[in-house]
């Protein structure tokens, strides 16, 4: 096949066959597991997109909840705006629909110009200062919006109209995992990689490393803020107490279980926590216990996580030919 | 004028704060170059430790200086103690692996302090262990008494914190530059393998680092409790934060650069907030510190390491 063929199918081929499953599920499930499997959704798109700065890069953002709220403000913002607005000429459900695509994306741009904002100045620092400006960052964002009338202050924006749904969600989570598989696959990936490995060595092999670092954050920005927008549209409800620290630690802590550096252990992991703390969604305080615990042990004993850097599909030689990674 | 005045006397007294928990940042940093995230929890644990000394004596009934004595001290020893724990049973095993993983696990450790503090009693008392999440009321150990000179107000709790924190922190200075333990710290701190070669037992050095850390921090937490006495299981977020900005201001690693830091921030919040604008005052540490990273990453004290592959 040529390869721009080739690279075309890779792209979209992902989105031709989900779409129609996604199509097929929506709506046959009964609410609450719609809702847990929409909530499972976009925690992969964080916990995916996290991986693409803190994995691949081998840079430590602890600000990811920053990024969302951008993203889940911005959307909300245009959501309200528009809510009795209607595009001439089509009926109101795809109207509704299509602004709130255009939110979506406002959002992600949003988001992504913030990534680059702090992303500049702040990805000149190494290792663990990066991770306080981005902490830093998550919360100047949690101030400003505590204070500021336009966002509703801490009361936050509600009675956002229901638009998130299964569909939505699923082609977010199929847009994350693939833009992530193309990425590592790609020029750029095999840079990140480098730097990730010796940001010094791949400095002195003429590796643009701040450049690279900064594309990758805010590409994450940019899938942070789409998650956002998804999530406030699911609960209806945009407020600052979704974005705290506390909740760049829940995505951090997915990533470093699934692995840093691993698409497909950021899934296996976003899922499996998902799934298992929603039973413990009553009791919230034993919630963070068990992630502070999991975080320890994880890295007592296995600090690379349960994938490491490695695929699913790495366990399974025979079925693909190793040729990338 | 007087305005002006009160804001010094209380950019003063949360900078000597700020500057006491920066210290324990600083010196772990030092000699382990890594971040302590859970040191601002260690500060909370203190606070926490003071009320059930303080509940176990019975401050409440009779306050005085000899109970206020006992509540300050007893804090600092078990925070000591926790401080070291955490050492040996966190940090100590991940010493050989690489930072981000000493990192992880230091904002592990932090949470697990911030939400187990939060979970229902297991010990039921008079103040139940864990204490939960509602807020509890630190006494008073001594009686208040105002006064106002130029029209600046200030209490007696004030005074006592000012004094005893600059107190700690020439007590430090003199054990870090005149102390065998001090000049054994520094050794560490420069590095630690070759340290370890002349005879140095480093991991006593880093566990005493991490008792005086802790201790510090809990000193302060009594200090503040004493004048503000609400206190909750997320009381030492903010302050762990900015006590950090504080560190990485003077120059992370560097002792008079974490005091220096901390008076900084202290003033520089209370000025801003009193002046300009009152609402962002969590906001300015973190607006310091991104100034501070670019302009001068390694801090107003620090020196310019190379880095090395």
């Amino acid at each position: 096949m040529p390869r721009t063929l080739t690279i075309l199918l890779r792209s979209v081929l992902p989105f031709l066959i989900g779409i129609p499953i996604l199509w097929a599920f929506n709506g046959e499930l009964s609410s609450s597991a719609d809702i847990i499997l929409m909530v499972a959704g976009i925690n992969v798109i964080l916990a995916v997109s996290l991986n693409v700065v803190n994995g691949f890069t081998g840079q430590f953002s602890i600000g990811h909840a920053g990024f969302m709220a951008v993203g889940a403000y911005t959307a909300s913002k245009i959501t309200v705006a528009t809510n009795s607005l209607e595009i001439v000429g089509l009926p109101t459900d795809v109207s509704n629909q299509l602004i709130f695509f255009l939110a979506l994306v406002a959002g992600m741009v949003m988001a992504a110009l913030m990534g680059l904002l702090v992303g500049m100045p702040s990805l000149r620092l190494r290792g663990d200062y990066l991770a306080i400006v981005t902490l830093g960052f998550n919360e100047i964002i949690r101030v400003i919006i505590e204070n500021t009338e336009f966002l509703g202050q801490a009361t936050g924006i509600s009675g956002l109209p229901r638009r998130s749904n299964l569909i939505w969600v699923g082609i977010g989570v199929i847009a994350t995992i693939t833009m992530a598989r193309r990425l590592v696959g790609s020029t750029h990936g095999r840079a990140l990689l480098a730097i990730r490995e010796d940001e010094v060595a791949a400095e002195a092999m003429g590796v643009d490393t701040t450049g690279y670092k900064v594309r990758a954050f805010v590409i994450s920005s940019a899938f942070a803020g789409l998650a956002g927008g998804l999530l406030v549209h699911l609960i209806q409800l945009c407020t600052p107490r979704s974005f705290t620290f506390v909740k760049s630690i829940e995505v951090v802590v997915m990533v470093v279980l699934g692995g840093m550096g691993s698409v497909t252990g950021s899934i296996v992991a976003a899922l499996v926590l998902t799934f298992a703390l929603e039973g413990l969604r009553d009791a919230q305080q034993y919630r963070m216990v068990m992630y502070s615990i999991l975080l320890i042990v994880l890295m007592l004993t296995r600090p690379e996580g349960l994938f490491g850097t490695r695929e699913i599909w790495d366990w399974l030689p025979k079925l693909r030919k190793r040729t990338s990674t | 004028m007087t305005e002006f005045l009160q804001h010094l006397v209380n950019g003063l007294s949360v900078g000597t704060i700020y500057a006491l928990i920066a210290l324990g940042y600083t010196m772990v940093y030092g000699v382990l170059k890594l971040i302590n995230f859970a040191h601002g929890d260690v500060y909370m644990v203190g606070a926490f430790a003071g009320l059930y000394v303080a509940r176990g004596i019975g401050v409440d009934a009779e306050p005085s200086i000899f109970k206020a004595g006992i509540v300050f001290v007893g804090s600092i020893l078990i925070c000591a103690a926790l401080g070291v724990l955490i050492e040996r049973f966190a940090y100590r095993p991940l010493r050989q692996r690489a930072r981000l993983t000493a990192l992880i696990t230091a904002i592990g450790v932090s949470f697990l302090l911030e939400y187990g503090f939060q979970l229902p009693p297991i010990i039921n008392g008079e103040v139940p262990f864990p204490p939960g999440p509602t807020p509890r009321f630190f006494p008073e150990p001594f009686a208040r008494v105002d006064f106002e000179p130029l029209g600046v107000h200030i209490s007696n709790y004030d005074l006592v914190s000012l004094i005893v924190a600059v107190g700690f922190m020439f007590a430090l200075q003199y054990i870090v530059y005149r102390t065998k333990f001090g000049t054994a710290m520094r050794a560490v701190s420069f590095d630690a393998g070759v340290a370890g070669l002349m005879g140095v037992n480093v991991n006593r050095v880093i566990v005493w680092t991490f008792a005086l850390g802790s201790g510090l921090a809990a000193a302060a937490a009594i200090l503040v409790a004493g004048s503000r006495p609400s206190i909750n299981p997320l009381l030492g977020l903010l302050p762990g934060i900015k006590a950090f900005v504080a560190a990485v201001f003077g120059g992370i690693g560097n002792v008079q650069g974490a005091m220096v830091g901390g008076l900084v921030l202290g003033l520089a919040e209370e000025y801003v907030a009193g002046y300009l604008l009152s609402s962002y005052r969590d906001g300015i540490a973190f607006a310091l510190l991104i100034i501070i990273l670019l302009l001068r990453p390694e801090g107003l004290f620090g020196r310019v390491r190379a880095e090395k592959v």
